[in-house]
């Protein structure tokens, strides 16, 4: 086997093995993987991403739901709020300084990280 | 009113192409006291309507390259079914608590990295 098909093996395998484990995270995996281990170009890179998580959630989400962990009370408001806010992101994407939000985000990321631990 | 405040907030942040589970996932856990594996199944079925309607419009665009995305992804369902197994056998304590260390990981690379 080529060390190309190695690669393209080894990232999904830890890509849906981390998106499987904590129901998040594999677009955090495959997208660097892409563009680092790849040469992929950013923009593509996202696109092409969702292609892969997409049927790793859905095979994840149907052992979710058969195993009773997912709890539609909950989804159905969280879903409406989703579908308004991701549209509203998308939207002012190119209207701020995505670098200086990430700072951001790290910081709130490690503050929130902290508190799972320690909860 | 809080769930619906918190998708919205998280759907922000994961428009913005940033990563929205790192962020609704802890508040479920944290504001609404839901159990981590309840929390990680309400953020993989929230991603789907979204992740269709992006695949859609980038397939149109064609900005997706199935070229390699096939092995990655028929890979990635293995290691799918094995983490969601794994994940489902954890004790929510642990998981929650290993999540916590992931988040960790994420948020000093979003610190740290050096974008393009």
């Amino acid at each position: 086997m080529d060390k190309n098909k190695l690669k393209l093996i080894s990232i999904g395998l830890v890509t849906g093995l981390i998106n499987g484990l904590f129901g998040s995270g594999g677009g955090t995996i495959v997208v660097p993987a892409l563009v680092f281990l790849l040469g992929i170009d950013d923009y593509k890179a996202h696109a092409t991403a969702i292609s892969i998580i997409l049927p790793l959630s859905i095979v994840s989400t149907i052992i979710y739901f058969t195993n009773s962990s997912i709890p539609f009370k909950v989804v159905l408001p969280v879903t409406i709020g989703g579908v308004v806010g991701s549209y509203i992101g998308a939207k002012t994407l190119n209207k701020i300084p995505i670098n200086v939000l990430r700072k951001i985000f790290g910081g709130v990321i490690i503050y929130t990280a902290i508190r799972m631990i320690w909860k | 009113m809080i769930l619906a405040i918190i998708g919205f907030l998280s759907g922000i942040i994961s428009g913005m192409g940033i990563g929205g589970g790192t962020i609704l996932i802890p508040s479920l856990v944290i504001f609404k006291n839901i159990q981590q594996q309840q929390a990680q199944g309400v953020n993989l079925i929230v991603f789907l309507p979204v992740a269709i309607i992006a695949l859609i419009t980038h397939y149109k665009k064609g900005n997706i390259d199935f070229s390699f995305a096939k092995l990655i992804i028929l890979a990635g369902l293995v290691g799918a079914i094995l983490g969601s197994i794994l994940a489902i056998k954890i004790d929510p304590v642990k998981l929650r608590k290993y999540f916590g260390i992931f988040l960790l990981l994420i948020g000093t690379y979003e610190l740290f990295a050096k974008k393009k």
